[in-house]
């Protein structure tokens, strides 16, 4: 069902939601980036419209509402171990298609690979989508090339903000009956995509083993500083590390976490004893490129990477990602 | 649905003193479980390390551990009767079967005996146990593990058991693992099968020397070590390429696991 609606009306709208809701979208926390006086988008919870950021590109994804970085499993006392409680309010994420897409594969790692994951299950059970239109590519994006552009239907509904008014594709029955009450239903509305980047990658479809060891990567071992910064930015990362502490006043009780991990930062492989593998970035580089691009697809069918370009945006060395893919590209045709 | 990473309590039934450093723990067990397999210890406050299976018997399982960590070292302040968490088993493990009735070496160097003695016993109490060679290296005879199943092994396989370095009063083998290989009296390499378990740099040169004196890439098994979080194909820790050590593995075929990049 389409409806274009005024500002002001889909602002009520939001309000109602946010009492329904825990509302999920990328803000603008002023001050909080990089560098001075820079700010930085990343997910939280809102209550309003007008705290949601529709223009920009969020730095981070809404990958946290499922895999937190730091999340306590257990609690622990004496002799007693207790399972973390959480907040089971139903969560409406706001979110590009890309990050929509991202979604599969989360569920392809956390429910897919081995038994389900109990603690991502009951948080994924809770999500719900607005899908937030594109009518321009942004930096660094490539989505087109990653077939990811158009989102997945399963969203409640989705937002594009117009000249005309808040256009909206309205999927759900309850959503569509409050918009009803602010307006008329159009035409169809069809939610906003891109369909070029400035950015476009070449796929290889099959990468042969040379390239793995291709001299390519020696690049990366200079120029990555293994800060991990692309994998924490990243909607589809989702490593993470068992972790207890204890706490501090009283000993005896402490808890169990799981916190996000980084195959590009030291400590991802070590083994007690002190062995590790994948000593040097370049290594790390060629592991996260080929997982991205080809070693998941080679098991779940579908690329890890949706395109969103976010670790181009954050790398402090400028590596650039996709010049990456482009460049596995020609090394796997010359490897055939 | 059923929590994976709750573990359950087992009871330490014995401990075996091999060295300074490494303990058998014998813990109570019921259920399906290979050579091969490993359980998480779990240890309240100090974490979860992933331990291979290195016996298993009538109620129990053989946890051969060795002191060199956070939670390791809290393991070894547990004793005979004491309970411990545990959960599992993960992993793919090995099919003996498969061993059986071939001509068969097993190398094994250090703690990488642990997941294997399992596939050395069932061979030592084989049919056909002629043509059944087992290599088993340790550091230094201070290092050596499993001394009263390499008595046994002596005597009903053709054992060679080696040290990198010997120490005062040592009179068997030194040298690597790997120099013994060529001089085994195979019938035919070709069709011989072959286990290789223990440190990286090892397995690398141990499966240079079998390829050298004709085996095949088929007929290579190999049981890897990495480090993992929750043995569950989630924490992403252990992953090679499109394999999940704690899914897929950690034994592979190793015409599969030459494949495998780090």
């Amino acid at each position: 069902m389409g409806f274009v609606i005024p500002r002001a009306a889909f602002n009520q709208i939001i309000e109602t939601l946010a009492r329904r809701y825990r509302l999920y979208a990328p803000v603008r926390k002023k001050g909080a980036g990089r560098f001075l006086d820079t700010d930085v988008i990343m997910y939280d919870e809102v209550t309003t419209a007008d705290e949601i950021v529709f223009d920009a590109k969020s730095d981070y994804a809404f990958k946290e509402a499922l895999t937190p970085l730091s999340e306590v499993l257990f609690y622990f006392t004496e002799a007693t171990t207790q399972e973390a409680s959480f907040d089971n309010r139903p969560l409406l994420i706001f979110a590009r298609s890309c990050d929509m897409h991202a979604l599969k594969r989360l569920d392809q790692i956390f429910l897919e690979n081995g038994p389900e994951d109990v603690f991502y299950q009951r948080r994924r059970e809770l999500v719900n989508f607005v899908l937030m239109g594109c009518a321009n590519s942004f930096d660094n994006c490539f989505c087109v090339s990653m077939g990811t552009n158009i989102a997945p239907d399963d969203y409640l509904f989705s937002v594009d903000l117009t000249a005309e008014g808040v256009a909206c594709n309205v999927q759900d029955e309850a959503v569509a009956a409050l918009f009803k009450a602010y307006g008329e239903e159009t035409a169809d509305v069809v939610p906003a995509h891109v369909t070029e980047n400035k950015v476009k990658v070449n796929l290889p479809e099959q990468v042969p083993f040379s390239v793995r060891t291709d001299p390519l990567w020696d690049e990366y071992t200079v120029r990555c500083i293994n800060c991990g910064r692309c994998n924490f930015v990243c909607p589809t990362c989702s490593c993470w590390s068992m972790q207890d502490i204890i706490y501090t006043d009283n000993g005896n009780v402490g808890e169990r976490r799981r916190v996000g991990a980084s195959c590009m930062v030291d400590g991802f492989t070590d083994v007690a004893g002190g062995g590790s593998y994948r000593k040097k970035n370049g290594e790390r580089m060629r592991y996260k490129v080929l997982h991205k691009i080809y070693d998941h697809r080679q098991r779940f069918g579908i690329n890890m990477c949706v395109g969103c370009g976010r670790c181009d945006d954050v790398c402090p060395e400028y590596i650039s990602y996709s010049n990456i893919i482009n460049k596995v590209y020609d090394a796997s045709k010359e490897g055939e | 649905m059923s929590n994976a990473y709750i573990p359950f309590p087992s009871t330490i039934l014995d401990v075996i003193k091999h060295t300074a450093q490494e303990y058998t723990f014998r813990m109570s067990y019921t259920g399906d479980v290979l050579p091969g397999q490993f359980f998480e210890v779990s240890i309240p406050k100090y974490g979860e390390a992933p331990i291979s299976v290195s016996g298993i018997g009538d109620g129990y399982i053989d946890l051969t551990i060795r002191k060199v960590g956070r939670v390791t070292n809290e393991v070894f302040e547990h004793y005979v009767g004491q309970k411990m968490l545990i959960r599992g088993p993960y992993g793919n493990g090995f099919d003996t079967g498969l061993y059986l009735g071939e001509e068969t070496v097993v190398v094994a160097g250090g703690t990488g005996v642990s997941p294997v003695r399992g596939v050395i016993d069932a061979l030592s109490k084989g049919e056909s146990r002629d043509n059944k060679y087992v290599i088993v290296g340790f550091k230094s005879p201070d290092d050596m593990l499993f001394k009263d199943d390499i008595k046994q092994w002596d005597d009903t396989l053709n054992l060679t058991l080696t040290v990198d370095r010997a120490t005062e009063g040592y009179e068997g083998n030194v040298g690597l693992v790997t120099q013994y290989i060529q001089d085994l009296p195979l019938s035919d390499p070709k069709t011989a099968k072959a286990v290789v378990v223990g440190p990286p740099a090892m397995m690398h040169f141990t499966i240079i020397e079998l390829k050298k004196k004709g085996f095949v890439d088929e007929n290579i098994t190999v049981s890897y070590e990495r480090k993992m979080c929750c043995g569950l194909g989630k924490c992403g820790h252990c992953r090679i390429g499109d394999q999940y050590i704690c899914l897929d593995g950690p034994v592979f075929q190793y015409d599969k696991a030459k494949e495998l990049l780090d």
